[in-house]
């Protein structure tokens, strides 16, 4: 508000900020588009957050990945080990472990760069994923926003292959292990694996130009793909505004929020920063991926229990639970791996991409033009899918880490992937159905599916999909 | 774009409800500008703070702590400005269909059309913008073709690997192995002497137990019961390795995929789809383990071309 305090500013600081932007109005007429982007409209919700949290921690990852890479060497040539880390020294290792040794142990503050990169990485992903439930569950994806939901998920991938690019760099044994085993799904493709696999590597695993090919990937090719993306995901944000929780002011016809000056752009700029201060936190207290640790990659060797990062863990989970299904038929192998690593990981993505024609296609039957966001309540079956979904996944998120549960819980490792194979089967329906029935509940709709017994009470909540009817207010 | 400005109302309240309110508003944003002060600050400490910690040789732990403070203390200080100095503010814009009116589509068609007109001069000259397009293709192929220059084909290197016959079994340092330097239950990570540390042609070597051993089920031959076996896991292609002697098995520890060592490698668990390929060997004369040639089958992951004939290659 007008605190007497705005006026203190020294007048020539006044003058010469509005001679500036003279200058460049003078050259680029920026006044006229700009003044009503000033008070343009930002529908304000906690869960709108996420998104900015994953553009952050891109901002987050670009930063410290570049400095990273002023280290970094992507060379699988042998040099001995001369630094301080002592029970490593003298040990014929590669150049590249050579070098994220040195960050780790001689550059300063190198460590902890490395740390709240990884950090970000992690984070950059939790947010994207809790970013999409968010778009899924409210219906968010909606006509007009198909495109959008596309480019998110386009996005996700992207963020899959940054962080598994980046996971290999390392050359540390867990690394290795990581690309030997994409190395593998890659290979059963159907027929075009192998020459897709040793065009990737620069020939038969492991190749001496596959850590060169993951570094320009993971810092130019993938990074420009992210920046691109999360560009036209913002024009067409600002273009097809916001969505909003629907209340009395706010309908299909108007957008009500805060403005973006001051009061959006400076609860954006706090979130960056926090963004910034937590990942720094973490990233200065906890260690992450500590490849001194883990010794450099031998192809020989390996250590147990291997997990990766926590966003393969459900390709991972996939792999163990999978049975092993290997048919030879007319000359013709297919690989046990093809179904895991390869089909169902498509199948699920595809799904996903065409979320939003299959919801209108099959789910809501309506193609009209939608601002205002749904209570998951709103649409049930969507719900219970959605539900149901999240829940598979977890399931074998769960499997990725069998043989930690097997020891940990003292029963046999057959038996926790026996219990975890019934499982992905019974929770998924199992918790789908509940929050499908829930959300009929709450909608106040109690005849059950088959629409046999309760004719339900209320027959205008029944309609609730009709956006402005379903607030509750 | 309409810019209506929809600050709380205070429409029919009485006059010292009024004042209260705007006291309250006005405490409100003392208490804030106070706070933001202090949390500003504090920022300027941290940085001060992590800049000597810096020069003084830096430390990890108390780096993160600094940074989370400073960049913290200014998020909190424009947290506390924005909602007890500044207040809530609210705007609505309108919002129309996304889609152009049927209009201005009409309008754009018309303009677009008779470029295009001009273009193909009024529909004659069509065959030149399909021409167009056929040269887009074609460069658009030649293009690509350098990607076939990243890798070569895969030709026969899956199938083979650096075993030949003859070839004396080493350990990872390069010493050759005598039948009678393996012990029972032992097992050691071998590789063809001229391939030292090779990623595919990686094998174990195992002492079997001579009760336990089914040499029946062994598809190639072994030097007394001692076996080899590729270490490649023929699921995901990590190194299997450990060896459980008690039950005579291998255990992948990627994806626990287990394999009988006593009975050919077959699987006895897990997601692997094939037993571990078997190298045969023998002992020379020199009491030396020796393969007799190369692993009965390709090593590591099936692919789907894998059981084509090999002496095609």
């Amino acid at each position: 508000m007008s605190t007497p305090d705005t006026t203190r500013t020294r007048p020539d600081d006044g003058a010469r900020m509005e001679a500036l932007a003279r200058w460049l109005d003078d050259r680029l007429r920026l006044a006229e588009g700009s003044r009503v982007y000033l008070r343009k409209a930002f529908p304000a919700h906690w869960s709108f957050l996420f998104g900015e949290v994953a553009l952050f921690s891109l901002v987050v990852l670009l930063f410290t990945g570049t400095f990273l890479a002023l280290f970094y060497v992507p060379d699988t040539r042998l040099v001995a080990y001369d630094g301080p880390y002592a029970p490593l020294q003298g040990r014929e290792i590669s150049a590249a472990f050579d070098s994220v040794m040195r960050l780790s142990f001689e550059v300063r503050a190198g460590l902890l760069m490395r740390q709240i990169h990884h950090w970000a990485a992690l984070v950059f992903v939790v947010a994207i994923v809790v970013h999409m439930l968010r778009v899924f569950f409210t219906g968010s994806f909606r006509r007009p926003r198909e495109l959008n939901w596309v480019i998110g998920v386009a996005l996700l991938l992207l963020a899959f292959g940054a962080g598994f690019t980046g996971y290999s760099l390392p050359d540390d044994l867990l690394s290795g292990t990581g690309l030997r085993i994409g190395y593998s799904a890659l290979l059963s493709a159907p027929f075009v694996g192998p020459l897709m696999g040793f065009i990737a590597l620069g020939g038969e695993f492991p190749g001496t130009d596959v850590l060169g090919r993951l570094h320009i990937m993971h810092v130019m090719l993938i990074p420009a793909g992210l920046v691109g993306l999360v560009g036209l995901h913002l024009a067409i944000l600002v273009r097809q505004k916001h969505t909003q929780k629907p209340s009395p002011k706010a309908t299909n016809d108007n957008v009500v929020g805060e403005p973006l000056f001051p009061n959006q752009a400076m609860v954006s700029l706090s979130l960056f920063l926090f963004t910034i201060a937590v990942l720094s936190l973490v990233g200065g207290l906890f260690e992450i991926n500590p490849v001194w640790l883990y010794g450099p990659y031998e192809p020989f060797q390996v250590f147990a229990p291997a997990q990766p990062d926590w966003y393969m863990g459900w390709l991972e989970g996939l792999l163990r639970l999978w049975p092993a299904w290997e048919f030879t038929i007319l000359g013709v192998t297919i690989p046990s791996v093809f179904i895991p690593a390869v089909l169902v990981p498509g199948g699920i993505f595809t799904t996903v991409f065409a979320w939003p024609w299959i919801d209108r296609r099959w789910i809501t039957k309506d193609d009209g033009e939608h601002h205002l966001s749904q209570r998951p309540r709103d649409v049930p079956v969507r719900t219970g899918i959605g539900v149901g979904g999240v829940t598979l996944l977890l399931v074998i998120f769960v499997a990725g880490a069998n043989d930690v549960i097997a020891s940990d819980l003292a029963i046999g490792l057959q038996a926790t992937t026996n219990v975890l194979r019934v499982l992905v089967f019974v929770l998924p329906v199992m918790f789908g159905w509940m929050a499908y029935r829930l959300a009929r509940w709450l909608k106040g709709d109690n005849t059950s599916p088959s629409g046999a017994d309760d004719p339900g009470i209320g027959g205008a909540a029944a309609q609730a999909p009709t956006e402005a009817g379903s607030s509750s207010s | 774009m309409a810019d209506e400005r929809g600050r709380p109302s205070s429409a029919g309240m009485s006059i010292s409800g009024q004042q209260a309110e705007w006291q309250a508003r006005a405490e409100r944003a003392g208490r804030g500008a106070r706070w933001a002060a202090i949390s500003l600050l504090a920022a300027i400490g941290s940085g001060i703070g992590l800049l000597i910690l810096y020069v003084q040789g830096g430390q990890t732990q108390l780096e993160g702590i600094l940074i989370f403070m400073a960049f913290g203390s200014v998020a909190l200080a424009l947290g506390l400005w924005v909602r007890l100095v500044i207040g809530p503010d609210e705007v609505i814009e309108p919002r129309h269909r996304m889609a152009s009116t049927e209009q201005q589509r009409g309008a754009f068609s018309a303009v677009y059309e008779d470029a295009v007109d001009e273009v193909v001069d009024g529909g004659r000259r069509r065959v030149l913008l399909r021409l167009l397009g056929a040269a887009a293709a074609t460069l658009g192929l030649a293009v690509a073709f350098p990607l076939r220059s990243l890798g070569p084909g895969p030709a026969a290197e899956l199938f083979r690997t650096a075993w030949r016959p003859g070839s004396r079994l080493v350990d990872q340092d390069g010493n050759p192995i005598r039948l009678a330097d393996v012990a029972i239950d032992q097992a050691v990570t071998v590789f063809p002497e001229d391939a030292p540390r090779s990623a595919d042609s990686q094998a174990f070597l195992i002492g079997t137990r001579p009760d336990a051993i089914v040499l029946d089920e062994l598809k190639e031959p072994t030097a007394q019961g001692t076996v080899c076996y590729s270490k490649i896991c023929t699921h995901a292609g990590c190194p299997v390795g450990l060896y459980r002697a008690q039950a005579g098995e291998l255990l992948c520890p990627c994806h626990q995929s287990t394999f009988d060592v006593n009975r050919g490698a077959a699987v006895k668990s897990g997601p692997a789809g094939r037993p571990l390929p078997q190298l045969p060997i023998t002992v020379d004369d020199e009491g030396f383990l020796v393969a007799l040639g190369d692993f009965n089958e390709p090593v590591g992951p099936s692919f789907w071309n894998m059981t084509r004939d090999v002496a095609d290659e």
